[in-house]
């Protein structure tokens, strides 16, 4: 039986995240979940708008549930952080505030009738891949890997609601279930710079350069994480991070939807792997091998 | 025609700037039966009063109403007025015009309007009320004091000198509570144990004192003065009476590793123990949890070596049953539970502590024997890093109040690590001093002035090992919010102080309040700070909310006084407001058919069950009969009575129809 969602793919993942739709509807296909993409969705907003316009801000997520509501979809899986915090935070003002609600109305000549609620990666995978059910692990992906949730996959707890906000484990045990060894670090929940890659890749070097640091040091093979903005600075920035930092890096960071479809048994190459910077041969991690940078290549 | 005065209170401000008093009085002055009728900026005030007391001779007044405050507040002053005047006092009624009116609503004509009809309701019931007299009932005097630590301890003293019987209940398997694990006091830095182990004995040597350790309260029943008390005596599986406590039996325990409560699991003890050497009693108790001859059957080493026979495993949980006059309530606090901190990693490293296990390593009876070693491997820390209000004033933890201890001794840890560390460094996160209290503030600057801790404005948000440090990731936000990094070898955090696991459980069985922390509410926040809501029922220390020693001893004589006040007099008066059951002349004797469904619902046990005999003896039915001494007025038989033979005195049902009468 297959269940339709509603989805709200943002910018990223049909620009410079493509790879994350790609294992996205690849990993949904396997779950028996068809993802009904919002009709005319516009932009979010992130990461600009409600910091210049408070307004803005709140009615570019507004307009999007709007067009939600009017296709009849009442859960929207929205996968990028970003946009999730946006969407979750404008249902969160909205809900509380009827005046802003009305304003807003005025504004986009159409009411938010309360029925859309955006739901984020781990939300959707803890419901349709639940523990003990769902399609069975054909590759487990056998090697250490360092679960990275960033600043909004879980924050702030009021919107988001998630227990344990300080140290999820969401995505370690998503990750134990595919057969990785979640490793216990202490930046899962640190920030990367996000949208400081541009005007001050220096503080995102420092940042990012600190996330890559502990995730190696304590023997993490991959870095498995949520979010597009995340994914650039840890994969894009690593020139930036290695000149800051004095070292190398050659740790890869995958989406957590490549990782989990790809133990699913979806081949690596439909994944888009081959859109990272850090090159990774899950193939090989799999076959045992201590890491990309050691040890001859074996083939299975 | 009755003859009612009707007396409005401005209350200051408080009514008066929301409601039109004078009007409320003028429009009274109209009603029927009201005879006089006034305003008043203070009316509980002596001036105010005197209106009262002499309107009541100069108009002749057969009832009174006052418009002002809650009756909770106010009730028991202006009744005692109408007495002095001659007026029974239960011929008083107030109206609440300020928590049901003003309080809560705008200012206004329609809020005036309120104002005048809760006068209105208010003299109609009064126009039917009966004269009452307070209820006699004779006074137990014995205390039950719940809680060994030093707040029930003082209690329980306090109320023995002054001549009076106490019973000291305590959960755990000695008294001493928390003040017996901690090092030294702030702000003089004497030693805990010198100053409560005298206590502990003079506790155990007083002939007022009945000490009943390892036990719990089971159920209280009863009103002031006439409680009746269920104590749990859970098993020791050791005859106290034989013991000599010679601790043969625990010095050849085979299991050895079990974490001590006493060292907040920083040292083990055995499965047969004695909390700590100066424990009073200083009697074992076996830990069935974690006993061989419990878990697997076989050992009974301290049976067979005990040189007196006190062992004895088949020993059961006994009731014990006495009756108390006044219970003090001083059941403590608890600290918060392992994985309230995954940020900090408490429970996950070693060297991150709580409070009280750097109280056990400071303490010269502690693991260390009073050397600071960090837990993990020994050695001395070099850097140790004390972090205040660890979840604390965090609305996001749940907790948004101030624990009120924490920036003292943390002050207090900083100074005995730098006192015993010359060299270390010790580093002290902190959102404000809140050092208030004699030599308080003094003793926190000597921390920083003299002993040099060093501290920093600032949160920490998250604590992670890195090449065998501990990283402390914090801000300094008097240097500009400048994040900051310290490798520190021990974090100290002073945890929480939060309610008594169980105290929602206590509260129900005392029939006392809680807040939304739990901890138990006192009567008035200002005024009656020691008792509760239940009559005869007393708080001590930081069961009514985080308290430091001093306090929480002047809570605990300021409780003992106030039992030592109720038990002076031979007996007390009681509120006449009881339920009452039909009775009237033969042939019918009562409206009551005898179902007794009110039995089945009455929380007190008030109802009895009366043989109606006629002049000859012979039976005519059994009816229901209220003992006046255990009914608590609280209405549940009169709603349920199907024959309306029951009724409550002060607030009968024609009263309140009355009431609802007058609105229409």
């Amino acid at each position: 039986m297959v269940v339709q969602i509603g989805y709200f793919p943002g910018c990223s993942l049909q620009g410079s995240s493509r790879e994350f739709e790609q294992s996205l509807k690849a990993l949904a296909e396997k779950l028996g979940v068809s993802l009904e993409e919002i009709p005319d969705w516009n932009c979010c907003g992130a990461s600009a708008a409600h910091n210049l316009n408070n307004e803005l801000g709140l009615a570019l997520p507004a307009r999007i549930l709007i067009q939600a509501e009017r296709a009849g979809l009442e859960e929207i899986l929205v996968p990028c952080a970003a946009c999730f915090s946006r969407l979750a935070s404008t249902v969160h003002e909205l809900n509380k505030h009827a005046s802003v609600r009305r304003h807003l109305a005025d504004v986009l000549g159409a009411e938010y009738g309360g029925k859309t609620r955006p739901i984020n990666i781990l939300e959707f995978l803890g419901r349709f891949f639940p523990e003990g059910q769902g399609p069975e692990v054909i590759q487990p992906l056998a090697c250490k890997v360092a679960c990275y949730y960033g600043c909004l996959l879980v924050r702030p707890t009021e919107i988001v609601g998630r227990d344990r906000p300080e140290d999820p484990q969401e995505m370690d045990r998503l990750m134990s279930r595919v057969g990785a060894e979640p490793i216990d670090w202490a930046f899962k929940v640190d920030c990367c710079g996000a949208g400081l890659t541009i005007p001050r890749p220096d503080l995102v070097a420092r940042l990012s350069g600190a996330i890559l640091e502990d995730a190696t040091s304590r023997g993490a093979q991959i870095i498995v994480l949520a979010c597009p903005m995340c994914h650039t600075n840890l994969d894009m920035r690593r020139a930036d991070i290695e000149r800051f930092t004095g070292k190398r890096y050659t740790i890869p960071a995958i989406y957590v939807t490549q990782a989990i479809a790809y133990a699913l048994g979806v081949p690596a190459g439909e994944l888009g792997l081959k859109r990272h910077l850090v090159p990774i041969n899950l193939e090989k991690l799999r076959a045992g091998d201590a890491g990309p940078a050691s040890a001859p290549a074996t083939s299975q | 025609m009755s003859r009612i005065g009707v007396f409005v209170c401005h209350c200051g401000e408080n009514i008066g700037a929301t409601v039109d008093c004078a009007s409320v009085a003028e429009r009274s002055a109209s009603l029927p039966g009201v005879v006089h009728s006034i305003d008043y900026k203070y009316m509980c005030s002596d001036p105010g009063q005197n209106l009262i007391r002499e309107a009541i001779r100069e108009k002749r007044l057969d009832g009174v109403v006052v418009a002002a405050c809650s009756p909770r507040m106010h009730e028991p002053t202006f009744r005692r007025t109408c007495s002095e005047a001659g007026l029974n006092g239960f011929l008083c009624e107030m109206a609440n015009i300020r928590e049901h009116c003003s309080w809560v609503h705008d200012k206004g004509e329609v809020t005036t309007r309120k104002a005048a009809d809760l006068v209105c309701m208010t003299v109609e019931k009064v126009k039917r009320n009966r004269p009452l007299s307070a209820i006699r009932v004779p006074v137990t005097k014995t205390a039950l004091v719940l809680g060994g630590g030093i707040a029930g301890i003082q209690a329980s003293l306090d109320i023995a000198n002054s001549g009076h019987k106490v019973i000291l209940v305590e959960k755990d398997p000695s008294i001493g509570g928390h003040m017996s694990q901690l090092s030294e006091t702030f702000p003089t830095l004497d030693c805990s144990q010198c100053i409560l182990t005298p206590r502990m004995v003079e506790v155990a040597q007083h002939p007022n004192i009945t000490l009943f350790s390892y036990s719990e309260l089971e159920s209280l029943d009863g009103f002031i003065g006439n409680f009746r008390a269920r104590i749990r005596k859970k098993a020791r599986k050791v005859n106290e009476k034989i013991c000599n406590g010679c601790g043969l039996c625990s010095q050849k325990c085979p299991s050895k590793k079990i974490p001590s409560e006493f060292n907040a699991a920083l040292g083990n003890r055995t499965a047969i123990y004695v909390p700590f050497p100066q424990a009073v009693p200083n009697k074992p108790v076996i830990d069935t949890q974690n006993c061989r001859y419990f878990t697997t059957g076989k050992c009974g080493i301290c049976k067979k070596l005990c040189p007196t026979g006190a062992i004895d495993f088949e020993q059961a949980d006994e009731i014990v049953e006495v009756d108390v006059g006044a219970v003090v309530c001083a059941t403590g606090f608890g600290v918060v539970q392992a994985d309230f901190f995954p940020e900090y990693g408490y429970g996950k490293y070693k060297d991150v502590i709580t409070g009280l296990q750097f109280e056990r390593l400071a303490s010269a009876s502690g693991p260390t024997l009073g050397e600071i070693r960090r837990p993990s491997d020994g050695t001395v820390p070099q850097t140790v890093v004390f972090i205040a209000c660890a979840g604390s004033r965090d609305s996001a933890k749940g907790i948004p109040y101030c624990s009120k201890i924490c920036c003292m001794y943390t002050a207090k840890h900083a100074m005995l690590y730098k006192h015993k560390q010359h060299s270390g460094k010790a580093y002290v996160f902190y959102m404000d001093i809140r050092a208030g209290g004699k030599n308080y503030d003094e003793f926190v600057r000597r921390a920083i002035e003299e002993d040099h801790a060093h501290y920093v404005r600032g949160r920490v948000s998250r604590i992670f090992d890195r090449h065998g440090k501990l990283v402390v990731k914090g801000v300094d936000t008097l240097l500009g919010s400048r994040p900051l990094e310290i490798e520190a070898d021990m974090v100290v955090l002073a945890t929480a102080a939060v309610a008594n696991p169980g105290a929602e459980e206590l509260a129900q069985k005392l029939h006392i309040s809680y807040d939304s922390y739990s901890f138990f509410s006192e009567a008035h926040p200002k005024l009656r700070p020691v008792e509760t809501n239940t009559a005869g029922i007393f708080l001590a220390g930081a069961c009514q909310a985080p308290k430091d020693i001093p306090e929480s001893v002047a809570q605990a004589s300021g409780a003992a006084a106030k039992v030592a006040a109720l038990f002076s007099k031979a007996e007390l008066a009681r509120e006449p407001v009881v339920a009452s059951v039909h009775r009237c002349a033969p042939p019918d004797y009562s409206r009551c058919t005898g179902c007794f469904l009110c039995e089945t619902v009455c929380p007190y046990r008030a109802i009895e069950q009366e043989t109606l005999k006629t002049r000859d003896g012979k039976t005519v039915r059994v009816v229901a009969r209220v003992n006046p001494g255990l009914c608590q007025g609280c209405g549940t038989c009169v709603a349920l009575c199907r024959v309306k033979a029951i009724d409550l005195d002060g607030f009968t049902n024609e009263q309140l129809y009355a009431e609802v009468r007058a609105l229409a």
